[in-house]
């Protein structure tokens, strides 16, 4: 459009445009250097000696690649990458599960008490962890669920946001495509199943990568459900190993530079739909 | 759409037929509200359970002496505590520091880099790439390397300080206001109340917008995509500039897309945690310090709670951080609401 209008101009008239394009770009590269500063800090130190992380210097002399086994052994790495896959599978089956079925509920059932449990589903949503946490924790060591999986994941099986998500997305399909499914012989549960979930799939991919990233990325709970070692997930055991490792920097960022290994690759994957997702929804992963 | 249950049709002159097909709808309502509920069981379950009843139970224990362990009922005096504690006081201002320095300048940074991305440049996915790539990770790898950059003896930040002729900062090991420390570089004697938030309090909000501002963007470039190109032709063709263009057009219809953000970030920043811990409990450091200058509401509340074992204590300091959130939406709703812009 732009480019159209401009080029029936003399290149007199181009040349403030040229400019603002140049200072346009200009913005934009020191903005993107800036936002990718501290990925190629971390690579970069994740390669160094010991003696160059405290030498002041930008690069190092040779790349050091046996810091990344060094880290790795230095705590049970393997087990935190167990028991962040198990608990964030986990948890997004559960959520896949759950909200799909309430989502559908909401969406096309008519039933007694529809707008009540609505509202109160959604009243939730309003909720901050904060108030959650203590009670949460007293829940949890009553049910004897302290250091366990399911205290990991059971709590987080269920998202009244994601149900609200779905909802609006199972809404727009359209009430004939029902009307005949019936005509068909369908219920609500074959509806659902043949025609409702084939037809919501970036809804549903994108519940499950904002459900994944957000037990991936979980901190407060893990730390305060877990006892031992052996139960950390990821995140927290990156963050011990933050705290206990101290000054071998270039282990810390070799560590730091494994465990988001993951996730970006997972975000070059799955790109469209995080940014689909957060651009339709506005939703915090 | 359907009857109400209770279809209590006149009874009168009303046909065999009609009272049938009356009960079947009934009845087709009635197994539907079954199967709803069963559909809705596994999601009730766990939001009753873990996001719901804990709400009345937080309450619960705010009213009790409560350390590890259930003691007597106090009633308020867990609230009252809270309005006399110094440290809520200086908590608070902790969190009014990190949201005012965090929220306004993330999002007129966002807008801005949002709105040059619109410019139809090239390279767009790639840069979209990169400025959300911060918003993925994790808080606490990232904040391992920012922790890094801020080391006061070998990180780049003092380093590049040094190339142009700056001492080198104590950043994250730093107390000090920053408006004191500018001043004191300008040999300006600062008052205490002028301190301004301290210099670790900032590095941790540096670290902060870095990691936001990719979310803030591509809601932004959203809504910049919403706004219908008709408008800036017309305005073009009036002769209007590139600037007036984003004054006049751009500013006041992103605006619904600002509203938005501005309450999510506000939100988002007043339970701000995982950054402050992850910056603040790494070697030569102590949660929420130092002196207590990055202690926000909820790390002083996770300090109580985790630190202290005072769960009354802890559970009546959430519902006092709740009750600023809550009424600061809803006076954003009402004052922001009558200025936003909508079609």
């Amino acid at each position: 459009m732009q480019t159209t209008v401009v080029t029936q101009h003399s290149l007199r008239m181009r040349l403030p445009y040229l400019m603002g394009r140049t200072g346009v770009y200009f913005v934009l590269i020191v903005g993107a250097i800036i936002a990718a500063f501290p990925f190629v800090w971390m690579v970069l130190t994740s390669l160094k000696s010991y003696q160059e992380t405290a030498l002041r210097v930008w690069l190092p002399s040779q790349l050091l690649f046996s810091n990344y086994p060094q880290a790795w052994n230095q705590a049970p790495f393997a087990r935190y990458f167990f028991n962040t896959t198990v608990v964030a599978t986990a948890t997004v089956a559960g959520v896949v599960f759950t909200s799909t079925l309430a989502a559908y509920a909401f969406a096309r059932m008519e039933f007694f008490g529809k707008r009540v449990l609505f509202i109160i589903f959604l009243t939730t949503l309003m909720i901050p962890f904060e108030i959650l946490m203590i009670p949460d924790f007293v829940i949890i060591t009553r049910l004897g669920w302290a250091n366990t999986y399911a205290a990991l994941i059971v709590p987080w099986t269920a998202s009244a946001f994601q149900i609200f998500l779905l909802r609006q997305f199972f809404a727009t399909i359209p009430k004939d495509l029902y009307d005949a499914a019936v005509l068909d012989g369908a219920d609500h549960l074959a509806f659902l199943r043949l025609v409702v979930i084939p037809l919501s799939r970036p809804a549903l991919v994108t519940v499950m990568l904002f459900s994944f990233l957000g037990s991936w990325k979980a901190l407060v709970w893990p730390l305060i459900v877990t006892k031992s070692e052996t139960m950390r997930t990821l995140e927290l055991g990156l963050s011990s190993y933050v705290q206990e490792a101290g000054t071998q920097t270039q282990l810390l960022m070799a560590a730091a530079v494994f465990t988001i290994a993951p996730i970006i690759v997972l975000y070059f994957l799955g790109q469209k739909q995080f940014i689909e997702g957060i651009a339709t929804s506005g939703l915090k992963g | 759409m359907s009857l109400p249950a209770s279809a209590d049709a006149p009874s009168v002159a009303i046909s065999n037929r009609a009272m049938n097909a009356v009960a079947a709808h009934r009845r087709r309502y009635l197994r539907e509200t079954l199967l709803a509920y069963l559909f809705l069981l596994p999601a009730g379950i766990i939001i009753f359970t873990f996001h719901l009843l804990p709400v009345f139970y937080a309450f619960y224990i705010s009213l009790h002496r409560w350390i590890l362990v259930k003691g007597g009922f106090i009633g308020l005096n867990n609230f009252v505590r809270v309005f006399k504690d110094p440290a809520f006081y200086q908590s608070l201002q902790v969190t009014v520091f990190y949201v005012l320095g965090t929220v306004p300048l993330t999002i007129i940074l966002s807008v801005i880099i949002a709105y040059l991305l619109f410019q139809k440049i090239r390279g767009l996915s790639l840069f979209r790439t990169i400025y959300f790539l911060p918003y993925i990770v994790s808080s606490v790898a990232a904040g391992a390397v920012w922790t890094w950059i801020f080391n006061p003896r070998f990180g780049p930040v003092n380093m590049i300080l040094n190339a142009i002729g700056i001492a080198s900062q104590k950043w994250l090991l730093e107390p000090r206001g920053v408006f004191e420390l500018i001043g004191r570089a300008f040999g300006i004697a600062v008052p205490a109340w002028a301190a301004g938030p301290s210099q670790a309090l900032v590095a941790i909000m540096v670290f902060a917008i870095w990691q936001v501002m990719g979310f803030d963007i591509v809601v932004f470039l959203a809504g910049l995509g919403a706004i219908p190109n008709e408008l800036y032709e017309a305005a073009r063709i009036d002769g209007a500039s590139g600037w007036q263009l984003f004054r006049r057009i751009t500013i006041p219809m992103l605006s619904p897309t600002t509203f938005f953000v501005l309450i999510i970030s506000i939100i988002g920043s007043f339970q701000a945690f995982n950054h402050i811990y992850v910056m603040t409990s790494s070697a030569g450091g102590s949660l929420g310090g130092p002196l207590g200058t990055t202690s926000t509401l909820t790390i002083y509340m996770f300090r109580q709670f985790w630190d202290n074992q005072n769960m009354g204590y802890g559970a009546a300091l959430a519902f006092v951080l709740f009750a600023i959130i809550l009424t600061l939406t809803i006076l954003q709703n009402q004052i922001l609401e009558k200025r936003v812009h909508y079609n």
